[in-house]
C-alpha cells in the first residue's frame, strides 16, 4: 500500500456537492458505484447494520446526523463573524460566552465541547491547530479540510507558523505577533478575523462573503478582493 | 450499555480552590504520560504564563478508559513564548503559543525566571 | 529537557513521545488538495457523534481518541482519517460489549458476499483487529 503523507484518501463522490467550495476538485476518481469497495467501507456498512439491528442506532438518526453535518459549512461561521463586525455588543457577548451568543443566532453547538473565539486585532494574528488529533469547530464550520487534519500541518504550524502562513499566502504587517492555539482539551477555537478596510456601510451578507473558512482557522486574512468596491 | 459520556461542556467559573491564577508563571510537568494524555510532548517541561482559567472538566486521561474522570480538573489556557519552546524557532521574540493544560500537569515556576512576559 | 527531536522516524518510544503527538516534528509539505467525503465517511462521522453523545453514551470521545492513538505507527501513518475512525468505533463497540468480534466477522462476510453478488469487486484487504 502506498505511503500517504496526508490522512485522507482521494475519494471523490460527484453527487455530493452540498456545500459551497472554492477549491479545485481532484482529478476524476473512480466511480463510487462501480469501483472496488474498500475494506473500511464494508466495515462501516457492517457496523451500521449491526447497530441498527441491535437497536443502538436507527437508520433515521444516522441519516439525520449526516444531513446535519452537511448543513454546517463555513457560511455559518462567516455569518457570525459578520454580525460581530457590525454589532459591537454581539461581539462582546460572543467573546465572553460563545455558546450563548451562538444560541442567540440559532446555532446549537451541542454537548461535546465548548467554543472559544480568539480575536485578531492589529498586532496579533491567531492560528488554530490540534496537534494531537484534529479538534475543530465543526458545528460552526463543517468538516475540516484534509490539510488541517494532516500530520504535516499539525506538526509544523506550532514550530513554524510563519512558514506555514507564507505557504498559504498570508502576509502580515511588520511587528504582528503570530499566536498559535493548540486545541488540546475540550474547547474548540475559531478566529475572529479583522474586518477589512474599505467596508464601511456594507451589509452583513456582503461582509460574510469576505469571510472564508481559512480566515477563521487563521491561514487566511479577510480582504476586499482587488478591484471590488462593493460585493455584487 | 455503559453510559460514560456525560457532558464535558459544563465549564463554568472555576472552584475557589483552583491552584493558579491568570498572570501566574507555571511550568508544564516533565513526566511520562500513562496512557491517553492531552499535554503535548513539545510542551513538557516548558514554562509559560496562565492566560486564563477555562473552567473545570472531567479528566480525559480517565474518560479514555471508561472511567468517570472525577473529580473534575481545572483547565488553564497557558501562553508560552515560542522562543522558550523551540531552540530553533524562526520568528520574532513576540510570537506566542497557547494550549489548554490541565491543572495536574502544571507546577508553579520560579518567579525569578528571566525574560518571562506578563500576560497581556 | 532537550529540545523536542525533529526527526519523524521512529516516533513512539523516542524520548517517550507517543505516535500521534506530532507537534514540532517534520512531515514535509502540507498537501492542500481537498475533496468531498464519501458517504461511508460521513456515516462514520455521524455514528461517532451519536455514539458519544448524551443519548447513547456508548463510550467517551476520549476513548475513541485513545484507541486511535494506540494504533502502531505503521497503521497510524498509513490508513486514512475515517479509516482510523471506523476501526476505532469497531474496537470500542467490542470493548464495551455492544457487539462481538464474531458478529462483526459474520456480518462482514455477508456484506462482502452481497457486493460480490451485485457484481462489485471488493478489496481483499482485511482490517486487522
Amino acid at each position: 500500500m502506498t505511503h500517504h503523507d496526508h490522512d485522507d484518501h482521494d475519494d471523490h463522490d460527484h453527487d455530493h456537492h452540498d456545500h459551497d467550495h472554492k477549491h479545485p476538485h481532484a482529478s476524476p476518481q473512480k466511480d463510487h458505484d462501480t469501483g472496488p469497495v474498500g475494506a473500511y467501507e464494508m466495515l462501516e456498512e457492517t457496523i451500521r447494520s449491526l447497530l441498527i439491528e441491535k437497536g443502538v442506532l436507527t437508520a433515521q438518526e444516522i441519516a439525520a446526523q449526516v444531513d446535519l453535518m452537511d448543513s454546517r459549512s463555513p457560511a455559518l461561521g462567516a455569518k457570525v463573524v459578520a454580525k460581530a463586525w457590525v454589532d459591537p455588543d454581539f461581539k462582546k457577548r460572543l467573546l465572553a460566552d460563545t455558546r450563548s451568543a451562538l444560541a442567540e443566532v440559532g446555532i446549537d453547538i451541542g454537548t461535546l465541547a465548548d467554543y472559544r473565539i480568539v480575536e485578531n486585532v492589529p498586532g496579533i494574528h491567531n492560528v488554530i491547530v490540534c496537534t494531537l488529533c484534529s479538534c475543530y469547530p465543526k458545528l460552526l464550520l463543517g468538516i475540516p479540510p484534509a490539510w488541517y487534519k494532516s500530520l504535516a500541518y499539525r506538526s509544523r504550524v506550532v514550530v513554524d507558523p510563519r512558514g506555514v502562513l507564507e505557504e498559504f499566502g498570508v502576509e502580515l504587517p511588520e511587528g504582528t505577533e503570530v499566536r498559535v492555539h493548540d486545541s488540546t482539551a475540550d474547547l474548540r477555537y475559531l478566529v475572529l478575523p479583522m474586518r477589512p478596510k474599505g467596508t464601511r456601510g456594507w451589509s452583513e451578507a456582503d461582509l460574510a462573503a469576505l469571510v472564508t473558512r481559512d480566515c477563521m482557522i487563521g491561514t487566511a486574512i479577510s480582504a476586499v478582493p482587488k478591484g471590488k468596491r462593493k460585493a455584487a | 450499555m455503559t453510559r460514560q459520556a456525560k457532558s464535558q461542556a459544563t465549564s463554568r467559573a472555576p472552584e475557589p480552590g483552583s491552584r493558579f491564577a491568570p498572570g501566574e508563571t507555571v511550568r508544564v510537568a516533565e513526566r511520562p504520560a500513562l496512557g491517553h494524555c492531552r499535554t503535548p510532548w513539545y510542551l513538557r517541561g516548558k514554562t509559560g504564563v496562565v492566560a486564563s482559567v477555562q473552567g473545570i472538566f472531567r479528566n480525559p486521561e480517565q474518560l479514555a478508559y471508561h472511567q468517570p474522570g472525577l473529580p473534575k480538573r481545572v483547565l488553564y489556557k497557558v501562553r508560552f513564548e515560542q522562543a522558550a519552546i523551540w531552540d530553533d524557532y524562526r520568528g520574532p521574540a513576540g510570537d506566542h503559543l497557547e494550549a489548554d493544560i490541565y491543572e495536574h500537569w502544571l507546577e508553579p515556576a520560579s518567579r525569578s525566571a528571566p525574560d518571562l512576559e506578563k500576560a497581556r | 529537557m532537550p529540545s523536542p527531536k525533529r526527526k519523524t522516524m521512529p516516533r513512539k518510544g523516542a524520548d517517550g513521545r507517543a505516535t500521534h503527538d506530532v507537534g514540532g516534528l517534520e512531515f514535509g509539505a502540507i498537501d492542500r488538495h481537498e475533496h468531498d467525503l464519501a458517504l461511508w465517511e460521513k456515516r462514520t462521522d455521524a455514528m461517532l457523534i451519536l455514539l458519544v453523545g448524551p443519548k447513547k453514551g456508548a463510550f467517551a470521545i476520549d476513548a475513541h481518541r485513545r484507541v486511535v492513538e494506540d494504533y502502531g505507527q505503521q497503521t497510524y501513518d498509513r490508513i486514512t482519517y475515517y479509516e482510523k475512525w471506523i476501526r476505532a468505533i469497531r474496537n470500542l463497540l467490542v470493548e464495551q460489549g455492544i457487539v462481538s468480534r464474531e458478529e462483526i466477522d459474520e456480518r462482514l462476510a455477508e456484506v462482502r458476499e452481497r457486493f460480490a453478488k451485485a457484481g462489485r469487486k471488493a478489496s481483499k484487504e482485511r482490517v486487522s483487529w
